[in-house]
């Protein structure tokens, strides 16, 4: 069958809760050793979606199979080959952190000492507060704590549920240093997160709201695919240029992106006539150049396109 | 005492001791009116017990300076009536409508109840809200509340407001339309001040400040901290300047 040769498969994969479509008939599937990003907001279904592929809770409508297993008749070979790091921190608080490993371990019916090299480039990093209790730990140790645990039974798959919420920048930047080498030990992941700057990380990203899946491709895939003239634009009064913008020719919106807004023009935009424009409004001083898409260019623009959104 | 007579913030050696752990070092800088400055630090840089002090919630142990034009060091509770505050984590009461939580606010603010009223209105007639007033909020979209949440952080029109974290894990669009209505604010006076975790949201500041282990380590606008730092973006300066931390992590 075709499907041992994924990691993930799925397939029309639907969960309601009530009236509302937490998953909305997903289909998708992930190679194994690939880091595979769930890219989006809060309220978009991930946590639901990880629930179901980790047999937390059972679909609606669909299937899914996981290394080769189904998610309703494999449950106890795909939970003993999986890890999983939920988005709360839901180790035991009053447990110390070394307590706290030997206990995941002895759940998989392992021993720390048994697969202590695969956790140790992260654990050692903790290792001196290991007798510290989990809930007394900073943010960036209880994320490596939790990632032991998850990995203390040596799965051959990883699911992170936003694991890097609420984390500074350079934790954050660790964590995916941690995730590569991973990776290169064959490990396949499923991560999601909120933010469209981890995006570039993952070998392909699914970008997903409301329930489904707007696009699948990589980061560099997604930036060429883009199609529409983008450029940069600022100027002093940097307010006031984004309502004066959107009512220009050839503009088909205007949007901030930090020190300056995204303009995006249609077939027939004129840069220079904008210019001229803008500068008889009184915009002498703008600046004005052609930029490559981001990934939040690219989902605002599938936003744009998903009639359901 | 003043050191900068507009400015919205001014502090000298603001400085905060537990015991003898300084988790605020001496710190000092001033935020004119209208500027967006964020406010940066990795987890542990004392960040929060800073804003505490800047918010009136806290006296420091040493140093000088005021919030919204009073005494940081005498005056909490003038600041607190004097800011506007909002953050991620907490906003609005989800079991009160929409109404009533402006109701709720601008009485804590003590604002008369036909003001609360007026400004009611012309908040939910800009956001175009008005048939959600007698909504309940908890059953509002993520996005809409945080913009429900800083029109009430401004019904008292405070001239500096906090924003604590204040967009994480929205979509690109509710977040620009967040950050539209930031700049709409900053545009007409507002001053803003801002937590991040998320460089990208540093980029929407005029300037903003780095604090590690306590200190400031960087302030100045995101364009001149990378030409300074040879960083292609403010993730990098950041981490430039955080990686020799030694709390925190």
């Amino acid at each position: 069958m075709s499907t041992t040769d994924r990691a993930i498969v799925v397939r029309g994969l639907t969960k309601r809760y009530g009236k509302q479509l937490a998953v909305d008939h997903l289909s998708f599937e992930v190679e194994h050793g690939e880091i595979f990003g769930l890219i989006g907001p809060d309220g978009a279904g991930k946590t639901t979606l990880f629930h179901m592929l980790t047999t937390l809770t059972t679909p609606d409508e669909g299937t899914a199979s996981i290394l080769g297993k189904d998610i309703l008749k494999d449950i106890r070979a795909i939970r003993s080959s999986v890890g999983y790091m939920p988005g709360r921190f839901s180790l035991y608080q009053d447990l110390s952190a070394r307590e706290n490993l030997q206990f995941f371990a002895a759940l998989f019916r392992t021993t720390v000492e048994e697969n202590y090299d695969l956790v140790a480039p992260i654990y050692s990093q903790i290792e001196k507060f290991q007798d510290r209790k989990a809930g007394h730990l900073s943010g960036g140790m209880k994320q490596k704590l939790a990632l032991s645990c998850a990995l203390i039974h040596r799965p051959s798959m990883l699911f992170l549920d936003e694991p890097t919420t609420g984390v500074d920048a350079v934790s954050r930047g660790e964590f995916w240093e941690m995730l590569q080498r991973l990776k290169e030990q064959g490990i396949t992941i499923l991560v999601s997160t909120p933010y469209m700057d981890e995006a570039s990380l993952c070998d392909r990203i699914a970008l997903y709201n409301k329930g489904r899946i707007l696009g699948i491709d990589t980061p560099e895939g997604f930036r060429r695919g883009y199609d529409a003239p983008l450029y940069a634009v600022s100027a002093e009064r940097m307010y006031e240029l984004l309502n004066v913008t959107r009512g220009m020719p050839g503009v088909r919106e205007c949007y901030t992106a930090g020190s300056v807004h995204h303009l995006v023009g249609t077939a027939d935009f004129r840069p220079e006539e904008y210019s001229e424009a803008l500068a008889a409004r009184g915009f002498s001083d703008l600046v004005i150049r052609p930029i490559e898409a981001d990934v939040e260019d690219v989902f605002i623009k599938l936003m744009h396109n998903d009639p359901l959104q | 005492m003043t050191h900068c007579n507009d400015c919205l913030i001014s502090v000298r050696d603001l400085t905060k001791k537990f015991g003898d752990f300084t988790a605020v070092d001496h710190i000092s800088f001033d935020v004119g009116p209208g500027e967006i400055f964020g406010f940066l630090g990795a987890n542990g840089a004392g960040k929060t017990t800073a804003m505490r002090m800047l918010c009136g919630l806290s006296y420091p142990t040493s140093g000088t300076g005021q919030v919204a034009g009073y005494d940081i060091n005498r005056q909490g509770e003038r600041i607190k009536a004097h800011i506007g505050y909002m953050s991620q984590k907490f906003s609005l009461y989800e079991d009160l409508t929409v109404f009533e939580n402006m109701r709720l606010y601008g009485g804590i603010y003590g604002l008369r109840r036909k003001e609360v009223e007026e400004r009611a209105d012309a908040i939910l007639r800009r956001l175009d809200f008005l048939e959600e007033r007698n909504t309940l909020v908890g059953s509002l979209p993520l996005g809409w509340k945080q913009k429900l949440a800083f029109s009430v952080a401004t019904l008292h029109r405070p001239k500096i407001i906090f924003l604590d974290e204040p967009t994480g894990g929205v979509d690109p669009i509710t977040r620009r339309q967040f950050w539209e209505m930031i700049g709409g604010a900053a545009a007409g006076g507002t001053t803003l001040f801002v937590t991040t975790h998320y460089m990208d949201e540093a980029e929407y500041c005029g300037r903003v400040s780095v604090m590690v282990d306590g200190r400031i380590m960087a302030l100045d606008s995101p364009a001149r901290l990378k030409k300074m730092y040879g960083a292609a973006s403010m993730d990098e300066v950041f981490r430039l300047l955080a990686r020799g931390a030694e709390r925190g992590g």
